[in-house]
């Protein structure tokens, strides 16, 4: 039996021996179908198809390359440059090329000047930028520092000179919350960009409008980028151009700003903080937008040095923030003009219609007191806003009521956006029933109380408006009834064609006022300026002109408590504010002025009022301002740089 | 007289190490690996230490060739059993403590170094498979065979979870190429296929949307141009380009302007083709049929049954590792990791597939002597 086996066991492995050598074959033939395949394949594509892939192949071989179209200028109205390019020197660094980034720099400022700053700017950009091509180490070389480093550039693998455009604003943080300033374009506006398939016009850009009219205006100054095409070598640089469509400069934007008055406006606030809007009332022009403190809008071009921005950011007085939009404050006793229009245009009153003013007014059991101690005594109308009488409006307003009030002053623009060209506007509150009923969740405090009206009266209470609302609704009081959309853009030049696009004025609403009634309020805010609460500011103006004072409680205060200014700290002191219209009969320029906790309206805001209207009617530069025109600044800031 | 006395030794010498070395294979395997240095160095312009790199890793996968090729078959087989339960082991080790590159868990943190049991995969499972196979000869049944198709899923298994289609691919394979030459019958693997295909269907319902995308990509890579299909599309447009006879060695501009990716490694053939054009290619084709018939050859020869296996499964697995990584770069084959061997940078790929070289030459050596 064991040899049986045993031949069978042999007999198998024969079979399986012979089995296996077929299977070989069986192996070798498949091996030779699948590699003639292969053959076969390889044929098609590389002598077939070959002319295809060729074609392929050298569209891979050219490389597209941006060009970069010149940023668009801002001119003020005179057509004073407020915003320009310059060229300049960047010694930028190619991350990936660069074994060490911090030896490279190191070695770098052996020839050139890097400051910390510099070095911490730089980091700042290299964790923000994603898949950066290159990222400036220095930017705005003297012609000296870019020889020395020309001469040295085999030394310094991956750093490239690189002649760059830069912005530039000649007057620094002059009106720099109107013009804003341009920045680095981060991921949050790239994928904006991709969003609004803007993103190959920005190909190559490394900049964008961040803020004010260049971020408005972005669509118009940016421009159109061209291409180049390259044939590049085999590490990639470019060998010649094959051919070239060249970018288009972005187009020259004219503001209705005069930069001259916007110059002596904030420097008449000095470090005072606050806001101030000038108006054209026959067109809505913005002459100027002031807002204190405010930023040096060139330290954000090249990428913003983060200990600036840290001091910007840190600062409680909030310098990027354009309180001339953005900051809400009560009107105090400016209101009271339009209240007093109010009462005459729905016929509650008759400009000789009196009150005895005894120095404070009981309703409900509350006493609302007025400024003056032992009251005016026997006040019309015409005294009531020469002398800013506070019981007269608390009688007035309780008079019209507060749907009345609410849709008078409603078309003048109070609580409700301006529609101005600049991001970040706020739109108030103009106090009403329905208004409460929407902002408050409670049943209980959804309640309008009549009380609440009374203090409506002379600007407190929820009364809370931008200073552009509100010299927005004295232009248009200043214009007998006619509301236009704040204007910021007179004119947009494009340059390569020579074609002018003006932007008309946008009348946004007329309201029907009687001529008697408009011309008396006017009088008596030119009284306000000649025998009131103005008189002392505007001594010896050689114009016509009216105002209206105004100090707007920063803390509530109760209505039978004594405010006592020496005792409050500095920020819970009242705003001063201050409205003004000039020349009276056709004026020409409408504003409102707040400053911060400065105290009643004529002391602090008045005066500025003065100055800005000095300047703007008569050509009168403030004593303490040593170059006139910003021309010749700007001249020797050239040469200092 | 003095001198001749002086050669004598090195003569010897010299005869020692050639001795057990099959001159045809390593004729073959040298062009190939010349052929990849040159290609590599147009490769690697930008990083040209990678050619010194290869050279060192050619040089300690040539002593690994001689040393293996000193050893006779049966001494390899007490390694089988062994060497497939430390691999499974190391496996399952990768699966629980492994590091993760890529979004894949493949390596093992081995003292200061770090390597993938998976790679060491490809020889251990024929290694084990043959040895099986050689202990059962003659008495095989068809649950040997299916006692040997577990021994392969479980590996399989763990590399495909890794997940590593491209190594998990060619482990199955190899496997199977031991199975298939141990006499799995016809009948069985037709049965098998068929089965395959029509549960293919329902697993196809099953899958998530996403799921199905990403093996459409797999399959037509078109369908994502910016995505896995770019790889491809590049890839295609470098061996189309290269032409008849080529752009010339250092001129191929797909390699060299980087639109080719992993040029280095999976992707060299494109720089090749690009460079060589269809001479080249079909010289490449010329050198891996001979590599091939000469291994199929010393299978044929083997002495014992797991010698056959084993040499056999190597020559096929040359094969396909050529063969799916020229389909690959051409686009008839979905892009799957798997180097063209001999050509490709890299080491462990390179250590293994001497390895293999040298156990041909060792089974080669201790060839049947008398033809049955």
């Amino acid at each position: 039996m064991p040899s049986l086996l045993g031949t069978a066991e042999i007999r198998n492995s024969e079979r399986e021996l012979q089995q296996f050598q077929l299977r070989v074959g069986v192996a070798g033939v498949a091996v030779m179908i699948a590699l003639c395949l292969l053959a076969a394949r390889f044929f098609y594509l590389q002598v077939l198809q070959h002319d295809v892939y060729r074609a392929k192949a050298e569209d891979n071989r050219i490389s597209i390359v941006p060009v970069l179209p010149n940023r668009g200028l801002l001119l003020d109205r005179n057509g004073v440059i407020v915003a320009r390019n310059y060229q300049g020197y960047t010694l930028e660094i190619f991350p990936r090329k660069v074994a060490s980034l911090e030896r490279t720099i190191d070695e770098l400022s052996e020839l050139v000047d890097i400051q910390p700053r510099d070095r911490a700017r730089f980091r700042k950009l290299l964790a923000e930028t994603r898949n950066a091509e290159s990222l400036p180490i220095r930017s705005r070389l003297s012609d000296e520092e870019a020889a020395r480093f020309a001469a040295n550039r085999f030394r310094y693998e991956g750093v490239e000179l690189k002649a760059r455009l830069f912005r530039q604003y000649p007057y620094g943080e002059v009106g720099s919350h109107l013009l804003g300033y341009l920045g680095r374009i981060n991921t949050q506006d790239q994928t904006r960009l991709e969003e609004e398939g803007l993103d190959a016009n920005y190909r190559g850009t490394d900049f964008i409008g961040k803020a004010g009219v260049e971020a408005s205006y972005e669509a118009e100054l940016h421009g159109t980028t061209g291409f180049e095409q390259v044939e590049i070598d085999a590490a990639g640089r470019g060998i010649r151009t094959l051919s070239r469509t060249p970018s288009q400069p972005g187009n020259n934007v004219t503001l209705t700003l005069d930069m001259r008055l916007q110059r002596v406006a904030e420097a008449a606030f000095g470090e005072r903080r606050g806001a101030l809007v000038a108006i054209e009332p026959a067109t809505g022009d913005v002459l100027a937008l002031v807002s204190k403190p405010d930023f040096d809008p060139n330290q954000f071009v090249d990428g913003i040095d983060p200990q600036y921005w840290a001091e910007l950011n840190a600062n409680i007085d909030k310098p990027l923030n354009n309180r001339a939009i953005s900051g809400l404050y009560p009107p105090g006793s400016t209101i009271k003009p339009y209240l007093a229009l109010a009462a005459l245009e729905t016929g509650k009153r008759r400009s000789s219609n009196t009150i005895f003013d005894p120095g404070y007014f009981d309703f409900g059991g509350r006493r609302f007191r007025d400024d003056k101690k032992g009251g005016h005594g026997t006040v019309d109308m015409y005294k009531s806003i020469v002398e800013s009488c506070d019981t007269y409006y608390y009688h007035l307003s309780n008079d019209l009521g507060i749907d009345a009030i609410a849709r008078f002053l409603g078309p003048f623009g109070f609580g409700s956006r301006s529609g101005i060209d600049l991001a970040g506007e706020f739109t108030g509150v103009l106090p009403s029933p329905e208004w409460k009923v929407k902002r408050f969740k409670r049943p209980q405090d959804q309640k309008w109380y009549p009380g609440e009206t009374i203090s409506i009266g002379i600007g407190q209470g929820y009364h809370s408006y931008t200073p552009l609302q509100l010299a927005q609704a004295m232009a248009m009081l200043a214009s007998g009834g006619q509301m236009y959309k704040p204007r910021l853009v007179a004119r947009i030049d494009n340059t390569r064609t020579g074609e002018q696009r003006s932007i008309d004025p946008e009348m946004i609403r007329r309201v029907a006022l009687h001529r008697e009634n408009v011309d008396f309020i006017k009088r008596a805010m030119v009284g306000v300026i000649k025998e009131g609460t103005g008189q002392r500011a505007f001594a010896g103006a050689q114009y016509s002109a009216g105002g209206k004072t105004g100090t707007a409680q920063v803390i509530a205060m109760k209505q039978n408590e004594k405010y006592e200014e020496a005792k409050v700290a500095e920020r819970h002191r009242d705003h001063s504010l201050f409205i003004a219209f000039a020349p009276v009969d056709s004026p020409r320029i409408a504003l409102a002025v707040i400053v911060e906790n400065g105290g009643f309206g004529a002391r602090a805001a008045a005066p500025i009022a003065r100055t800005v209207l000095d300047y703007f009617l008569l050509g009168k530069v403030p004593a303490g301002m040593q170059n006139p025109t910003p021309e010749d600044e700007a001249a020797e800031e050239e040469e200092s740089d | 007289m003095e001198a001749l006395e002086a050669r004598l030794p090195f003569r010897r010498i010299g005869a020692r190490i050639v001795e057990g070395i099959d001159p045809g294979l390593l004729i073959v395997l040298l062009s190939l690996s010349l052929l990849g240095l040159a290609t590599l160095f147009s490769a690697s312009y930008d990083v040209p230490s990678r050619v010194v790199g290869q050279a060192v890793n050619l040089c300690v996968a040539l002593v690994a060739m001689w040393l293996i090729a000193q050893l006779a078959p049966q001494t390899m087989m007490r390694f089988a059993l062994p060497a497939y339960v430390i691999g499974l082991a190391l496996l399952v080790a990768v699966a629980l403590f492994g590091d993760v590159v890529n979004g894949a868990r493949r390596w093992l943190h081995v003292g200061v170094t770090r390597f993938q049991p998976s790679e060491m995969m490809k020889l251990a499972l024929p290694l084990m498979l043959a040895w099986y196979f050689h202990r059962k000869e003659s008495t095989l049944k068809l649950r040997h065979f299916a006692i040997a198709a577990l021994l392969l899923l479980v590996p399989f298994g763990l590399i495909v979870r890794q997940p590593d289609l491209g190594t998990a691919m060619l482990v199955g394979a190899v496997g199977f190429y031991v199975i298939f030459f141990a006499g799995l019958s016809w009948r069985v693997m037709v049965g098998l296929g068929v089965t395959g295909l029509v549960l293919l269907f329902p697993a196809w319902g099953m899958l998530h949307d996403y799921q199905r995308r990403r093996i459409l990509t797999l399959l037509d890579p078109s369908t994502d141009p910016l995505g896995a299909g770019y790889h491809i599309i590049q890839s295609t447009i470098a061996v189309g380009s290269g032409g008849f006879s080529g752009k010339g060695w250092l001129n191929g501009t797909q390699a060299h302007l980087e639109f080719i990716p992993e040029r280095h490694t999976d992707f060299i053939f494109a720089v090749f083709s690009e460079e060589f054009g269809l001479i080249g290619n079909i010289l490449l084709l010329v050198l891996y049929s001979l590599l091939i018939a000469r291994a199929l050859m010393i299978a044929n020869s083997g002495a014992t049954v797991f010698a056959r296996l084993l040499a056999g499964a190597i020559a096929l697995m040359f094969f396909t590792y050529a063969f799916v990584n020229m389909g690959m770069v051409s686009g008839i084959l979905p892009v799957v990791g798997v180097p063209l061997p001999f050509l490709s940078y890299g080491g462990t790929a390179l250590l293994t597939l001497f390895i293999g070289a040298g156990i041909l030459m060792s089974v080669h050596r201790h060839r049947r002597l008398v033809q049955t």
